[in-house]
């Protein structure tokens, strides 16, 4: 016991000595942070409309102004060509392009129908789908106030209707930075707890100070400890730093345990480390161990839920992500942060993390050789 | 010349010697388009819901049997009372819970009216919305069935709607612009910066200092292995894409290319002035991924679009080379437009690669500190 306390100290000496992790363990998660949470989002804020209005009606005016009235979107061009809208859509200058045709308000006035043309650059399929479902929200409601108006007898009121009210618990507003901060977190930890420690080992190598280490009486369990146990602590103070970034300016709530929270997260690091560990096994320069823990990790991150829903990915990557710990770390920390999941809630997958952290560091025992 | 051919020869021997290099130059391209073409997709099929049926007649059974056969919902549960509302939220089973009111079908036939509550766990907004928006359409098409009196439901003003560039709205039109954008970025900045601090940090920086070769012949031969590399990763991506995604060039492939070649020099430039600024690869490392990798990703417009973010971040985001090389290969790619509409962009990418040659020249150093 005495001989990994000792080899603890000398490894906090050792990373403190170098002045850049000092400064990258408080920058990294300012960096982050601050900058990629409220960068990513999928909410739209406006979009930006061309209007060819050939029929300059009192009607085709009104749902202009519907339109503009709406918070989504903002009429940046008025035209009467169409060869122009197109070419705005091109430049990016604009999202959509309307057309209403002539004998809009003529057809109205009559209780005809009449189509209006619409055009959305589709290229993100994401955003195109949630401008229409607001554009169709908009002429919706300017078809039922044309029904009032016309005083049409609208039977559909005097028949069955089933109203709904919806309402999201944990999150009324459905602010992003809510969704994304406890994933970012995850991400954070990784990058630190992963890169440092790796990078670490494998520059002993590298440097050849790990032949040193070897000729000592230490035992491998003792090495391997003594080397994880720094980048833990690290990386849970990076942890800390990051939840009261979160508070202070993003406001993000903290509903559940944070012992459990940061019980959850020692846990995910011991994975991620053992992982570490493990590739710098079979990598005898710093170069080839970033490549490989690279790789890993945008495969992790990509496939780890943070962006998109797990639920759409096919059953195939279902099964490689029960290996993949950062898929159970960010559901972990959102349903502890922002629903207050309390311990049986996330007991499954704290149990699928202790697996993995422990068959990653058996691995890694395993694979470390004393001898070359 | 003679000399500068070996050196780079050299070079190349160098990046072939280890199949880890390998994994990053070929593997990470094939594994990101794969993965982004089948298995992330913002698509939301089969959300898991749950029911809270407190009146139990015919109809609500009606309503729960439409919700779990639209495609969008899967019924896992059905809850007793209000207070399994939150267990079965909090644990993550169900990501909203439907709730039919007391004498749901009696209140719709006497009254004419009845009401659903949908709570959806908004602890995932994205979803949310799309629950709350594909409920409320089920339950419209379920009060128009139930009037089953087409008259009055005729609505006078209709969309047509054309989705320009991308009909079938698939996802791979936005990320494989922004694979490329960042695969060569990470090649060109990440590698290049690592390969010189590496001879720095070694002291081999002095043998091929004292080494009749001059500075910029160094430089120039460190670099020209990572040019022929990436633009053959380029092809490859593209290639992949098209047999893989079916997703074509449509405009000018030369165009295409040569942008491809600018921007590549202008990683690489970006590459060599990171390992000018940074004293060992540690360094080079987190400055290259810390600092070009993440926002590269995410602040770009590649997964998340530029317009929502806020306004700051517009700013920030105009000094990322990627934004305007995405820009380029969205316009060449999937609108096929021609020079004339991205060339205030290759402008930029231009200037860009001058600074940052100009900046590492500047502060290259050839004596030992």
């Amino acid at each position: 016991m005495r001989t990994i306390l000792y080899f603890i100290r000398k490894e906090f000496i050792q990373i403190f000595r170098d002045k850049f992790i000092g400064k990258a363990i408080f920058a990294v998660p300012l960096v982050q942070l601050l900058i990629l949470v409220p960068a990513v989002t999928f909410e739209i804020k406006n979009v930006n409309l061309c209007v060819i209005d050939r029929d300059m009606s009192a009607d085709s005016r009104k749902l202009i102004s519907q339109l503009e009235g709406s918070t989504f979107f903002k009429i940046k061009y008025l035209t009467f060509s169409e060869e122009e809208a197109n070419t705005l859509l091109q430049e990016n200058k604009c999202d959509m392009v309307l057309q209403i045709p002539s004998k809009f308000g003529k057809n109205i006035g009559v209780g005809e129908q009449s189509k209006i043309m619409v055009s959305i650059n589709a290229i993100n399929a994401t955003t195109a789908q949630l401008s229409l479902a607001y554009l169709n929200g908009v002429i919706q409601n300017f078809n039922m106030n044309i029904a009032v108006e016309n005083a049409v007898p609208l039977a559909s009121l005097s028949k069955p209707q089933i109203n709904i009210s919806s309402r999201h618990w944990y999150n009324e507003t459905l602010n992003y930075s809510y969704f994304m901060l406890p994933g970012i977190l995850a991400i954070l930890v990784t990058v630190i707890g992963f890169l440092l420690a790796g990078l670490n080992f494998v520059k002993e190598k590298e440097v050849g100070t790990i032949e040193q280490i070897n000729v000592t009486p230490i035992k491998k369990y003792q090495f391997i400890t003594a080397k994880m146990f720094p980048f833990l602590v690290i990386s849970l103070f990076d942890l800390a730093l990051g939840l009261l970034i979160g508070r202070l300016f993003f406001g993000v709530p903290f509903q559940g345990s944070i012992g459990l929270l940061f019980l959850c997260s020692a846990v995910f690091l011991i994975s991620v480390l053992g992982l570490a560990l493990f590739i710098s096994t079979y990598s005898s320069t710093q170069q080839q161990f970033m490549f490989v823990a690279f790789f890993f990790m945008i495969i992790f991150i990509l496939m780890s839920g943070i962006f998109t829903p797990l639920e759409s990915m096919p059953q195939w990557a279902q099964k490689v992500n029960l290996v993949n710990p950062m898929v159970y770390l960010i559901r972990i920390n959102r349903m502890v942060m922002l629903k207050g999941s309390g311990f049986h809630q996330i007991s499954s997958d704290l149990y699928a993390l202790i697996v993995i952290a422990t068959s990653f560091t058996f691995f890694a025992v395993k694979r470390y050789r004393k001898t070359s | 010349m003679k000399r500068f051919i070996g050196f780079v020869k050299k070079e190349f021997l160098h990046i072939f010697r280890d199949f880890r290099t390998l994994i990053i130059l070929f593997g990470i391209p094939t594994a990101q388009i794969l993965i982004f073409g089948f298995v992330v997709s913002t698509e939301i099929t089969d959300v898991d819901i749950a029911f809270l049926d407190l009146s139990k007649d015919e109809v609500t059974q009606n309503l729960t049997d439409k919700f779990c056969s639209s495609g969008f919902f899967r019924g896992v549960d059905n809850l007793h009372s209000y207070n399994d509302i939150d267990d079965i939220l909090k644990s993550g089973r169900a990501k909203a819970v439907v709730i039919f009111s007391e004498n749901f079908g009696r209140d719709l036939m006497s009254q004419g009216k009845a009401s659903i509550s949908i709570i959806a766990d908004g602890s995932e907004p994205n979803t949310a919305t799309f629950i709350t928006n594909y409920a409320s359409a089920i339950i419209s098409d379920f009060n128009k069935d139930f009037i089953k009196d087409g008259s009055e439901s005729r609505l006078l003003v209709q969309s047509e709607v054309s989705m320009f560039y991308n009909p079938e709205l698939k996802g791979h039109f936005m990320f494989v612009p922004g694979v490329i954008a960042y695969i060569l970025i990470l090649i060109c900045a990440l590698m290049t910066s690592i390969t010189i601090t590496r001879e720095k940090e070694f002291g081999t920086m002095e043998v091929l200092l004292v080494s009749p070769l001059k500075p910029i012949q160094i430089i120039i031969g460190k670099v020209v292995p990572y040019f022929i590399l990436s633009f053959i990763n380029v092809i490859l991506i593209l290639s992949l894409s098209w047999l893989v995604f079916g997703l074509p060039v449509k405009g000018s492939m030369l165009l295409l290319l040569a942008e491809s070649m600018l921007y590549i020099l202008m990683s690489l430039s970006l590459g060599i002035f990171i390992s000018t600024v940074s004293k060992n690869m540690q360094q080079a490392i987190f400055i290259s991924l810390v600092g070009l990798l993440l926002p590269t990703i995410l602040l770009s417009g590649f997964i998340f679009p530029i317009e929502n973010m806020p306004k700051v971040y517009d700013i920030v985001s105009s000094v990322l080379p990627p934004r305007y090389f995405i820009t380029i290969v969205k316009s060449i790619m999937i609108k096929g437009t021609g020079f004339l509409y991205i060339w205030k962009e290759t402008l930029i990418l231009i200037l860009m690669t001058i600074v940052f040659i100009g900046l590492s020249v500047k502060k290259f150093k050839i004596r030992l500190e």
